[in-house]
């Protein structure tokens, strides 16, 4: 087991790890989400920000969600460089022959996604932790954070709308990739399956894009 | 037929380089790729110029040593061959044709299109071998092997060690050519018994040796002279993390 981290299979071993960790992550979010379009109430979704705010199981998931970003990032970064550093001389012509076209792009949509990311949590996740959003009564027993009234707040305004669908398209591309990287990297490849996989990480892409793409959309036409 | 070649001249591992145009007009289509540099460097000689040192031995697609990276690919625009294999045909009459060498840290120019590739050397003495004692020649099927697995030994196994899969990938990664030599003894009942230590050994080297990391991009495998997949870079994973771990 020892300095496995240390060598170029086990840095990449982390990176589908933790990549695995975020895809999970996806799902999750994108099924809470969801109860947004799928409702009339805005209760569904605040109970549940609520529980995923609150609830210490769920804060220690929270805890390996960042560092899972943390370690798919610096792990990431690491390789890179070395990738780069391999290379000191460039090609002249370069006809990029390759199988997996997005991979070729992954460092820059992960830029991307990072970026996101930042105005994502500041939008939404620091302004419910640290910030002031107004709270809202269900039944007249309990008091929620209306995360849902900021979110739809947010989707009223065009641009933002753009950016996101703009930011999940990129992930996609991310993900088009990244899915059945992972399982190459951890060494699942079979005949049989690596086919199935490939189609599974196609399907994940698409429902998970489509997904949150869908939502802002709907709120920007709707609401 | 006539072609424009710009090739990369380079006078030693530490000199500068650069593309020179040569308008070469004496190609015929029947010729190899390498016959027409033949016939080129024949022209410089007889100029008194210097002609275009590159690699070349067996000239049948089996030695390894002739790899030239032509239009932007390695071994030029056709599948599953290498350079030697390459026919003037693959282009057309005023083509223009970029040669560069292979680049990648490891793999330093020598002279204009040839390259130092001992670092595949270097990884091979790491652990490429089965140790065996030499004494009187072994029956024949005194060690059984499944069929499937046979094959697929034998699949990996005709790895030239060319560096195309170096040559291609956007990482100069050599993590195919580390996956076929794994790949080759791993699947092989005399190839078991060292089979942890060889790959901790040769992955170390690798790294050691400065190739940059697999992104399971394929360009490796879409490039390769003799077809080699990604399928031996999955077990070269799975060898490593069982050593590793296990």
């Amino acid at each position: 087991m020892s300095n496995i981290f240390n060598s170029s299979i086990g840095k990449k071993l982390m990176v589908a790890l933790a990549g695995f960790f975020l895809i999970l992550f996806l799902l999750v979010h994108l099924g809470i989400n969801l109860t947004l379009i799928l409702t009339e109430s805005s209760k569904p979704f605040n109970v549940a920000s609520h529980f995923m705010g609150t609830n210490i199981i769920i804060k220690v998931f929270e805890v390996i969600l960042f560092t899972a970003f943390l370690l798919h990032i610096i792990y990431v970064l690491i390789l890179q460089i070395q990738n780069w550093i391999a290379r000191p001389k460039r090609y002249k012509i370069y006809n990029f022959s390759q199988i997996s076209f997005f991979s070729k792009f992954m460092i820059w949509l992960g830029g991307i996604i990072l970026i996101f990311l930042v105005i994502h949590l500041t939008d939404f996740y620091f302004k419910s932790k640290f910030g002031h959003i107004g709270e809202i009564t269900y039944d007249n027993i309990s008091y929620y954070t209306d995360l849902s009234s900021l979110v739809i707040q947010k989707f009223q305004i065009p641009g933002i709308v753009i950016f996101y669908i703009a930011c999940f398209l990129i992930l996609g591309f991310h993900l088009w990739h990244g899915f059945q990287s992972a399982f190459q990297t951890l060494g699942l490849n079979h005949k049989v399956y690596t086919p199935v996989i490939k189609k599974l990480g196609m399907v994940y892409t698409i429902v998970v894009v489509s997904g949150f793409t869908i939502i802002p959309l709907i709120i920007y036409f709707t609401q | 037929m006539k072609v424009r070649l710009k090739i990369w001249r380079q006078e030693n591992a530490k000199a500068k380089g650069a593309f020179v145009t040569y308008d070469f007009e004496e190609v015929s289509p029947e010729m190899s790729f390498l016959e027409m540099l033949d016939a080129l460097n024949q022209k410089l000689i007889k100029k008194s110029d210097s002609p275009i040192a590159f690699d070349s031995d067996c000239r049948e697609g089996i030695c390894g040593s002739c790899g030239l990276y032509i239009n932007g690919r390695p071994n030029g625009p056709e599948k599953g061959i290498s350079t030697c294999q390459l026919s003037m045909r693959a282009f057309k009459d005023g083509d223009t044709i970029y040669v560069e060498p292979w680049r990648a840290k490891p793999f330093p120019v020598i002279k204009d299109l040839i390259v130092d590739r001992s670092a595949f050397d270097k990884i091979l003495h790491a652990g490429g071998f089965i140790s065996v004692n030499t004494g009187s020649a072994p029956d024949g099927n005194s060690i059984l092997v499944p069929k499937e697995y046979s094959d697929l030994a034998f699949d990996s196994s005709v790895c030239i060690g060319c560096g195309a899969c170096v040559a291609a990938c956007k990482n100069a990664s050599a993590m195919l050519f580390v996956a076929a030599k794994v790949s080759h003894l791993a699947l092989l009942p005399q190839g078991r018994p060292e089979a942890r230590e060889r790959v901790k050994n040769m992955v170390m080297e690798m790294d050691r040796l400065g190739f940059g990391n697999c992104t399971n991009t394929g360009a490796c495998e879409a490039e390769c002279p003799k077809e080699i997949n990604l399928t031996n870079i999955a077990r070269l994973n799975r060898e490593y993390f069982t050593a590793k771990v296990l």
